[in-house]
């Protein structure tokens, strides 16, 4: 099968520098310029074109960079990933609507609270092993929904009301339905994810993650400190999902503890198993074509998880390695024989 | 508080282990899988849902019951009973052995590792969970009464309700038969010898794939029983009731160790007392909470379960 991956990695390689930072701005310029296709093909039949830009697209893109850091880099699958997106969301609703503080002040406070909830988990689940840390997290995925259901102070199931919007910056105002903004700001926090991800794919942290997921106890044989780095791998996950969230909460003004169901956990999965677990130009594909098409085709948007669950059977069993698959010098060994 | 308690005691007693059985019937779903196969079953809960439903049909389209028809008595009530267990099981069996060509056959040729067969196992529960939503229009649907729930005795002051007899005597029932099945048969020994050594087994002519659908559809027998009695216990059902008791059933089988079949019994009849009597002190909206507690300080520190042998020795 074609390996788009490596083609576009080739070519990029043999680009010289100033090459590269022409393809780089083409590719962000494009990117920036999508809120105005809103005339063309591309327009959505049933939601406003450029509020689907910001949600789900480039909201799923953003929780999938970061759940690929967890399962694609370093192999640990975690089905509690909206929890994180949850604790962002509600920090920015509770400082919101009961502080004085703004969005750009909460915003590192709503990273900060998800990464120790990252902590929290992570330290005790991830002794365990594959399999169980994934219903561990899907445990705590729905316990962080259901205190947020029965605790007062976050609203129960009426939720926060009346989260207040990002204040301007430099005079562009951030109003209810300017999407265009939103998005464009999305899209800078993106870049910066992105950027996080590709320094650390290349340095210690990545070649760490890299062979814990190709094989746990070789890696610590190797003297790698695999139980630090997978705590590492699971906080700056935390800390993308948290960002989400509290962006998110500022967005939509209003937050219940239905937004935050296992099924973004299972959507954003599936965003990243379908673009290719661990390239995150495959993950940033698999998010957008998964944010997108259930929008653009109306008989998807009414059975949208239905063709999600069927994205994941069908990925696994036809092309484990996603659309655009990871390097090859990335694939892991084919795993052990069995006993 | 303790006062009241002590008063209901024993029928909060009774609630709890027929609530118990219930999960040891969808644990079995999981621990027979293990046993084999070393893998979760993630779909298991959804299959336990589909079985629900399978019952619901039974009783209300088969034979006609409305909100409003006189309860069945004799030997119709057995009747019915007896093939709306059949039916769920039957169901949930052929349902199992389905997923597991579907969601684990390729997969596990490719022998490729512990995520893949997870992840293509949550997509099946997905596409399961979200056909009978969009089938049931997302509401709860409603089971027609078609037993009427006397009170049969006394045990001191708890009532005696005929549901839960008949859930734990008939639960009783399957569990001996199925340990005959395991330890007597051959196909029994086949699938012992599978889970203890699938490479030696094979080299001793076992079917390897046969002895996975066996248990498959051994595991949804079970898990479609504990459909029916659930739909007899609480007469409703819904397309998301799959997630919170499956996850309740997968914390039995690991409280009890997982993989092994008195270990779904023993942690099956303490989760379903532990949550009942949790419920009672915390209100019903923390039961979730309770049992995802439970499951993570079991999994942290005794992650053999409580009466499990040591996995990493068997496997080793």
């Amino acid at each position: 099968m074609i390996n788009l991956r490596d083609k576009g990695a080739e070519i990029w390689e043999k680009a010289n520098r100033p090459q590269r930072v022409i393809m780089a701005i083409c590719f962000i310029a494009m990117a920036a310029s999508l809120p105005f296709m809103g005339g063309t093909i591309l327009n959505t039949p049933i939601a406003d074109y450029e509020s689907v830009l910001v949600f789900p697209v480039a909201m799923f893109v953003l929780m999938a960079i970061g759940l690929n850091i967890v399962i694609g880099k370093s192999g640990l699958l975690d089905l509690g990933y909206v929890a994180f997106f949850a604790i962002g969301a509600y920090t920015m609703g509770l400082l919101g609507t009961r502080t004085s503080l703004n969005t750009w002040e909460i915003l590192p406070i709503g990273i900060a609270m998800a990464m120790f909830s990252g902590i929290i988990l992570g330290v005790p689940a991830l002794k365990l092993r594959g399999d169980y840390l994934a219903i561990i997290t899907l445990g705590f995925g729905e316990i962080v929904r259901i205190v947020a259901l029965n605790l007062g102070t976050l609203g129960r199931s009426e939720g926060i009301l009346g989260i207040p919007t990002p204040p301007p910056v430099f005079g562009i105002e951030f109003t209810f339905d300017s999407h265009r903004i939103y998005y464009w700001t999305l899209l800078i926090i993106i870049l910066l994810a992105i950027w996080m991800v590709r320094r650390l794919s290349v340095r210690r942290a990545g070649r760490a993650w890299e062979s814990i997921r190709q094989d746990e106890d070789a890696a610590e044989l190797m003297g790698v400190p695999t139980f630090k780095y997978k705590v590492w791998a699971f906080v700056l996950g935390a800390s993308v999902g948290g960002a989400a969230g509290v962006f998110y909460a500022s967005k939509t003004l209003f937050i219940a503890p239905d937004n935050f169901t296992l099924q973004i956990s299972i959507l954003i999965l599936a965003c990243v198993v379908f673009g290719g677990m661990g390239n995150i130009w495959g993950v940033i594909a698999g998010a957008v074509i998964l944010g997108y098409l259930p929008d653009r085709i109306r008989f998807l948007s009414d059975a949208r998880l239905l063709v999600f669950g069927l994205v994941l059977v069908i990925m696994m069993n036809l092309r484990p390695d996603g659309l655009l698959p990871r390097k090859k010098r990335e694939k892991a060994l084919p795993s052990k024989e069995k006993s | 508080m303790i006062g009241n308690f002590l008063d209901q005691f024993w029928s909060l007693t009774f609630g709890g282990l027929s609530l118990g059985f219930i999960y040891i019937l969808i644990a079995l779903g999981y621990t027979m899988v293990y046993g084999v196969l070393r893998m979760i079953n993630f779909a298991n809960s959804e299959v336990f849902m589909v079985a629900t439903f399978a019952t619901i049909i039974i009783v209300r389209d088969v034979y006609k019951f409305t909100q409003t028809s006189e309860y069945a008595t004799g030997f119709q009530l057995w009747l019915i009973l007896g093939t709306a267990l059949l039916a769920s099981m039957a169901v949930a069996g052929i349902l199992s052995v389905l997923i597991e060509l579907i969601a684990y056959r390729r997969l596990r040729r490719m022998n490729s590792g512990v995520l893949a067969p997870l992840i293509s196992a949550i997509g099946v529960s997905m596409v399961l969970a979200e056909t009978m939503r969009i089938l049931t229009d997302s509401r709860p649907v409603a089971s027609p009464r078609a037993m009427e729930k006397k009170f049969i005795g006394k045990f001191f002051d708890a009532d005696i309700r005929l549901d839960n007899t008949i859930i734990i005597v008939a639960a009783i029932i399957l569990l001996l038969l199925l340990l005959t099945f395991v330890n007597k048969t051959r196909l029994g020994k086949a699938i012992r010898a599978v889970s203890m050594n699938p490479n030696a087994s094979k080299l001793m002519g076992i079917n390897i794939d046969g002895v996975v659908s066996i248990t498959f559809l051994v595991g949804g027998l079970m898990t479609g029983a504990a459909g029916f009695f659930y739909v007899l216990k609480y007469e409703n059902s819904s397309f998301s009731i799959g997630f919170e008791l499956g996850i309740a059933a997968f914390t039995a089988a690991i409280l009890g160790g997982i993989g092994n079949i008195k270990g779904a019994f023993y942690g099956g009849l303490s989760l379903g007392l532990l949550e009942t009597y949790a419920s009672f002190f915390l209100g019903t909206q923390w039961k979730a909470v309770t049992v995802f507690t439970i499951l993570v300080v079991v999994l942290y520190t005794k992650p053999n379960g409580l009466f499990g042998e040591a996995l990493t020795q068997t496997r080793a």
